[in-house]
């Protein structure tokens, strides 16, 4: 009976602490004290089976992980996304878009639901949190879209669907986590995601299009009175037309001999700037040059997307890492709210005390996962599941399938932090084994993740929209009239044609991966031409080589193997460092290789999460990197030149 | 059992002052790291010890905040079945979760974390940057982290005691926190 049970203690184990978290207490502390509790156990039957290998003094690496993970770079970017979300929601940002968007749009027919799905899109890239989006347009948009008698389904649907958008929309905190446990890059995440982000979008208005054709009446355009800033859409395309016109003169003339990515930014820059000011004039000196309808759409939007480029753009570019993008968020959002007058020091601390609540549990959830997965490695845990889900019929294919489906359930119970931390470091190295792109393979974890937001009955922007839409019939104050209450049946019927939707677009990056991979080809022609030089021995092409790996589904072998090469991991760590590679591989190195990685193994042996850190390694300063054009790569090849012992390792990687 | 709840209380209070206040580093790690990316791209500078003073503030962050959430209660739960107990059972089940599961966890983790820390300020580490800061304040969140982990454990075992023997009322049905913005309610709840 022993022998048997310490045979299968990894899918017992495995099972009562996914069952132990329905007991409703706190994720973290369940994960911890279910991974000590079968520590304990598998050292006490460690004699019976050969597969446990578990011992006392595996327990004194604890406080090393503990202190790999708050080393750890790209986790930094969480706090600094989140905070930038909050103050940009305080500072009343989407009341403003909803407002001056849906004056935009609203004469069209559909106008107002164009507009949800628009502002929920720049909302998703900027504040990136679903609760803020949904809950403002279903207080903004959803009376306006009841009083001209918008179908309470479409209109409910809608909303809670452009809200989801956050969560797949870049810089989204899933992606990070994603990234972060798949080991693989943020920047590269992002750039996967970008694709299958703005089709999800594209469905959405397209759907909204059809609706107008199919059933007008469920849709209909504000009537005129509505029209508070009037007409004026040809100054506002002549200003679009003068934006264009400005962004490719200032790029061709002004900054022609800088190198791409800075050429971007300082034309872009110089763009908004002008626009900024043009109507920011056309406001205070009242010059009458641009209809009020322009003049409102120019001061409202330009700060968002400027925000956004600011933040996105810089890490698309390459110019900064998401953790550096993510604070020049921080700051940029910041100085927003102080320009609208709107940053309190009530604002600035509910702010900072719900980003370190924030902090707290995302991290001590990620703490309690490392201490399970010290015991579930240690009994061989992941070879269970890997053989598990390979015995799958299907291949890759199958595989991906069952995945989404078993993440969908479980996205309708568990939070996504859960989620990531517990079952995507065990399902990376199975991805692998498959040959799928772990970049490809997060997205389509993230967009399932989206759906189950959606998902009734648990769903969790349903609850969100459910809690600001009226419950009882109201009289409408502008109009007059007695408006009905809004049905949660409504609002779940509402929300099946976007599952749908949903569920068609996996399908379809899960058909087409190259939505996804497509992060890979500019690295792919950067790194090939480098490695024929490589063997002439240039430094910086080792890091070059490396940086291109990274994103390949070789990496997590590979750096399994590096840190063998660069830590020289003790066999008596067998078990912690055996965990620790799929969540902390590859971008480590290329973070510590700056930093003379061997230096670091000595002086700690638990510490292959002790390069943790720069996930694209961009701290070092990339002076030339930056004329690489586009992608994060450049900071890596900036790495490897940096610090010449990485060089070596970037033979090795690749 | 009153004495116990003015301990419980005191460990609240200490707690929570602290979390509030290192909540603050929030802010600090935004700056100094946006301030670190400004300087690196215009001066093409980069100082190892700005970069680590980065994340030493955001593991300050999580390592002092963890108590006051858990005294706040926004630690991440799955309530699909425990919405459903009542307010008694709730209570009863986390009195029993925070000893059988807190308090051994955060206990061992302040233990083993003591020689963990102690090593590190005897031995005088340095970071393995050049340049980089001395590693122990870093390795000191980790130690008090934990130990107010484990303090905290104490009072709400105290308090979830006194609630089931009648000393303090039943929570209600949390309550939503209204002062809190959606996206902190979210944190809150979930992702």
């Amino acid at each position: 009976m022993i022998e048997l049970i310490a045979h299968n203690l990894a899918p017992i184990m495995f099972i009562s602490v996914m069952g132990l978290l329905l007991l409703g207490y706190p994720v973290a502390l369940t994960l911890a004290a279910g991974g000590l509790f079968y520590f304990v156990i598998g050292v006490g039957l460690s004699d019976y089976s050969n597969e446990i290998n578990l011992f006392w003094p595996l327990l004194r690496a604890m406080p090393e992980r503990v202190f790999g993970i708050m080393s750890n770079d790209t986790l930094l970017a969480i706090p600094f996304f989140t905070f930038m979300g909050i103050i940009l929601e305080r500072s009343g940002m989407a009341e403003d878009l909803l407002d001056t968007v849906g004056q935009l749009f609203g004469p069209l027919r559909g106008g107002v639901a164009f507009a949800v799905v628009l502002v929920g899109a720049l909302l998703a890239a900027t504040t990136g949190v679903v609760a803020a989006s949904v809950i403002a347009m279903g207080l903004i948009s959803l009376p306006i879209m009841q009083r001209y008698n918008y179908s309470p389904t479409v209109a409910t649907g809608t909303i809670a669907a452009a809200g989801t958008l956050a969560q797949i929309v870049p810089p989204s905190l899933v992606l990070i986590v994603m990234a972060d446990q798949l080991g693989v890059s943020v920047g590269d995440m992002y750039l996967g995601a970008l694709y299958p982000a703005l089709i999800v979008v594209a469905v959405y208005c397209v759907y909204i299009l059809a609706l107008t054709i199919l059933r007008p009446e469920s849709v209909p355009a504000l009537p005129p009175e509505e029209r508070r800033l009037g007409s004026g859409i040809l100054s506002l395309l002549a200003m679009l037309v003068l934006a264009v016109v400005l962004y490719v003169v200032s790029s061709r003339l002004l900054f022609a001999d800088m190198i791409p990515a800075t050429r971007i930014v300082f034309a872009s820059t110089v763009t908004v700037i002008v626009c900024y000011g043009i109507a920011l004039a056309n406001r205070w000196l009242k010059l009458g040059w641009l209809s009020r309808l322009a003049e409102e759409v120019v001061i409202v939007l330009i700060p968002p997307l400027a925000l956004i480029f600011l933040v996105l753009g810089t890490i698309f570019l390459g110019i900064a890492t998401p953790t550096e993008g993510g604070a020049m968020g921080a700051v940029g959002a910041m100085a927003l709210a102080l320009a609208k007058r709107r940053l309190s020091w009530g604002v600035l601390r509910s702010a900072v005390e719900a980003t370190a609540k924030l902090s707290a549990f995302v991290l001590f959830i990620l703490i309690g996962a490392r201490v399970f997965g010290l015991t579930f490695y240690g009994v061989n845990g992941q070879v269970w599941l890997e053989e598990l889900l390979l015995s799958l019929p299907g291949g890759q294919a199958g595989f991906l399938v069952t995945v989404t489906i078993v993440i969908f359930v479980l996205g309708c119970f568990l939070d996504f932090f859960e989620i990531a931390f517990i079952l995507v470091p065990l399902l990376a190295p199975v991805a692998q084994t498959l040959g799928i792109d772990l970049i490809w393979f997060g997205v389509i974890l993230s967009m399932n993740l989206q759906t189950s937001f959606l998902t009734p009955p648990f769903g969790f922007a349903l609850f969100y929209l459910r809690s600001v839409a009226p419950t009882e019939d109201y009289d409408d104050p502008s109009s007059g009239e007695r408006l009905p209450r809004v049905r949660t049946g409504e609002i779940y019927r509402g929300v099946l044609p976007y599952i749908g939707m949903q569920f068609l677009l996996i399908l379809l990056v899960i058909a087409v991966p190259g939505l996804v991979t497509h992060y890979d080809d500019a690295r792919q022609a950067r790194s090939s031409a480098p490695v024929s030089q490589s063997e002439s021995g240039g430094g910086s092409t080792g890091g070059l080589n490396f940086g291109g790996g990274s994103s390949e589904p070789e990496t997590n072998g590979s750096s399994d193997g590096g840190g063998g090469l660069n830590f020289g991991t003790g066999g008596s760590e067998s078990g912690g460092s055996s965990d620790a590679a799929p969540s902390d591989n590859g971008f480590n190195f290329g973070g510590s290789g700056q930093s003379a990685p061997e230096e670091d193994a000595p002086a700690d042996p638990g510490g292959l999460n002790f390069g943790g850190g720069a996930d694209t390694g961009g701290q070092q300063p990339d002076s030339d990197g930056a004329s690489d054009g586009t992608g994060a790569a450049p900071e890596e090849e900036n790495d490897g030149s940096g610090s010449d012992e990485n060089a070596g390792g970037g033979f090795n990687f690749n | 059992m009153s004495a116990m709840l003015k301990i419980a209380r005191a460990i609240d209070r200490v707690n929570g002052l602290i979390g509030k206040w290192a909540a603050w580093l929030v802010l600090a790690a935004v700056l100094v790291s946006a301030g670190n990316a400004v300087v690196r791209k215009s001066f093409n500078l980069s100082s190892n010890a700005w970069l680590e003073l980065q994340w030493y503030l955001f593991g300050a962050v999580f390592m002092l905040c963890a108590a006051w959430t858990l005294r706040e209660d926004e630690h991440v739960r799955v309530d699909v079945l425990s919405q459903r107990m009542s307010p008694r059972t709730r209570v009863a089940l986390d009195l029993f979760c925070h000893l059988v599961f807190l308090m051994p966890f955060a206990v061992l983790m302040a233990y083993l974390s003591w020689p963990f820390f102690m090593g590190s300020y005897l031995s005088g580490e340095q970071s393995s940057n050049a340049g980089g800061l001395i590693r122990w304040p870093a390795k000191l969140w980790v130690l008090i982290g934990f130990a107010m982990l484990a303090a905290q454990g104490i009072s709400e075992i105290v308090k979830k005691s006194a609630m089931l023997g009648g000393h303090l009322p039943m929570p209600n049905h949390r309550p939503p926190a209204e002062d809190l913005s959606p996206a902190g309610n979210e944190a809150g709840r979930r992702g």
